[in-house]
């Protein structure tokens, strides 16, 4: 018989994670932002459409659909959306920064049900997490995240990319996320949208990868990964979760303007499947789009093929090895074998996506980012 | 297995798949996988009523398939996505 990862490679009728980006537009301008957030686009789809969309999903059965951004608070239907989608059973878990939850709107999230929160928070101290996602943004997550709690919210998440600065940091940002009634979600950096500008001097060192390993084995019961550092069972043992690449398969996204692309961390031309305005509707991009096809053919190990840890580890990240230049059947940036130092030296140039709604210029080279106490 | 009386928990959503089904806990925010047609008929078929060894024969399972149904029932009971009712 063949396996569940075999068979989810074919696709599913239906997204299993489904992200919809609610804005572009975003009150911060974090430097490692997937979707290069910023300006709102003035193409973002109307109410009415975000409401048939909702219907669209629940339709097709889709459990829950991840909401995001920019900052999805900023939309002033954002309730309505939310509130229509958890009434149709559509579950909801949405990411903010916490900026636009006021004591007001902290009661409103707790009162309902099917759900979730996460607030992202990328360090521990004030230092790790300002220099990622500006001045003042760790004390605006943590004080949103105290008004959840206060509003008896229980189980929301504090969701922290893990970075050079931070793996460090992570054992306290456990006893945070308890201390607050809590739960922990870490995923990884990649080098999309902003984080392209950032990666190289974000992502964790090979030495970091280990502990990351490590500490997740330990604590992975306990904590919420998205599934994301599959590239790290090539270390020995595999971590809990579906370790694969969803993109296309089980995983989407959908972006403000109603762009379908294959994964939240691949919004370029290369990986944009339709659109749900134009192409029909989303339920024919899922089904019928020519790239899902392509990607839902069983996969080609290229370089990998004769590495022993590849049946683990899959290749890693599409959008890691994309975005770092490398190609798509051959090792992930962050190989634990290895080989993506090997193939970074010898990477061809990076694509740089036709999407950015940065709110300042952006240089098309990396930038360095240094942490500056304050 | 075979004398208890089964239901899906009332807060589940199935759907179908070309390997089975999925199955979504909203309350647990669980996700399980149904991974063959004989689990789904056989999840599908319980009524909170019926004695499980009756709803397994109604459904039509293989002898030879019994076995690896019941013990789908079991993890399934386990992960709250089915219940068992009181007697």
């Amino acid at each position: 018989m063949t396996s569940l990862v075999d068979q989810l490679e074919h696709g599913l009728s239906a997204p299993i994670c489904l992200t919809w980006e609610l804005t572009y537009a975003c009150n911060l301008d974090c430097v490692h932002c997937l979707s290069s957030s910023g300006r709102r686009d003035p193409d973002e789809l109307t109410t009415d459409e975000a409401i048939a969309f909702i219907d669209e999903l629940r339709d097709l059965g889709v459990f829950y659909v991840n909401i995001g951004g920019g900052e999805p608070m900023i939309r002033r239907d954002f309730f309505t959306i939310i509130e229509h989608a958890v009434a149709n059973g559509v579950g909801v878990k949405f990411s903010t920064n916490g900026t636009f939850i006021d004591d007001e709107a902290a009661r409103r999230i707790a009162a309902m049900d099917y759900l979730d929160v996460q607030i992202s928070i990328d360090g521990l101290d004030e230092t790790t997490n300002d220099a990622v996602r500006g001045t003042g943004t760790h004390a605006t997550a943590l004080a949103a995240a105290r008004r959840l709690a206060d509003a008896g919210m229980r189980d929301f998440k504090l969701s922290v990319v893990v970075t050079r600065h931070n793996v460090d940091q992570l054992d306290g940002l456990l006893a945070l996320a308890d201390e607050l009634g809590a739960q922990l979600r870490v995923t990884r950096l990649r080098p999309s949208g902003r984080g392209a500008d950032s990666w190289d001097d974000l992502h964790p060192t090979d030495d970091q990868q280990r502990t990351i390993h490590r500490w997740l084995l330990d604590n992975g019961d306990r904590v919420l990964t998205g599934d994301s550092f599959f590239h790290l069972n090539a270390l020995g043992e595999s971590l809990p979760g579906l370790n694969m690449c969803g993109a296309g398969r089980v995983v989407c996204l959908v972006d403000p303007v109603g762009d379908v692309y294959a994964c939240p961390f691949v919004i370029h031309e290369r990986f944009r499947a339709g659109n749900i305005r134009r192409d029909g509707a989303f339920t024919e991009v899922w089904r019928g789009s020519e790239l899902f096809r392509e990607l839902r053919e069983p996969g080609s190990s290229g370089a990998c093929a004769s590495c022993g840890a590849y049946d683990v580890c899959r290749g890693g990240c599409m959008a890691a090895k994309f975005f770092t230049g490398l190609p798509l059947d051959g090792p992930d940036p962050e190989c634990v074998g290895g080989e993506g130092e090997r193939a970074l030296a010898g990477a061809g140039p990076r694509p740089v996506s036709d999407v950015d709604h940065s709110r300042r210029p952006r240089t098309v080279t990396p930038v360095p980012v240094t942490l500056v106490a304050k | 297995m075979d004398a208890t009386v089964l239901r899906l928990d009332p807060a589940v959503a199935i759907r179908p798949e070309p390997f089975g089904a999925l199955a979504y806990h909203y309350d647990t925010r669980r996700l399980v996988f149904l991974k063959h047609p004989d689990v789904v008929r056989a999840v599908e078929g319980l009524d909170g009523r019926t004695v499980t060894s009756e709803v397994l024969d109604a459904c039509g399972i293989d002898p030879g398939r019994r076995d690896a149904v019941e013990r789908a029932l079991v993890s399934l009971v386990r992960s709250g996505i089915v219940a068992e009712v009181g007697p």
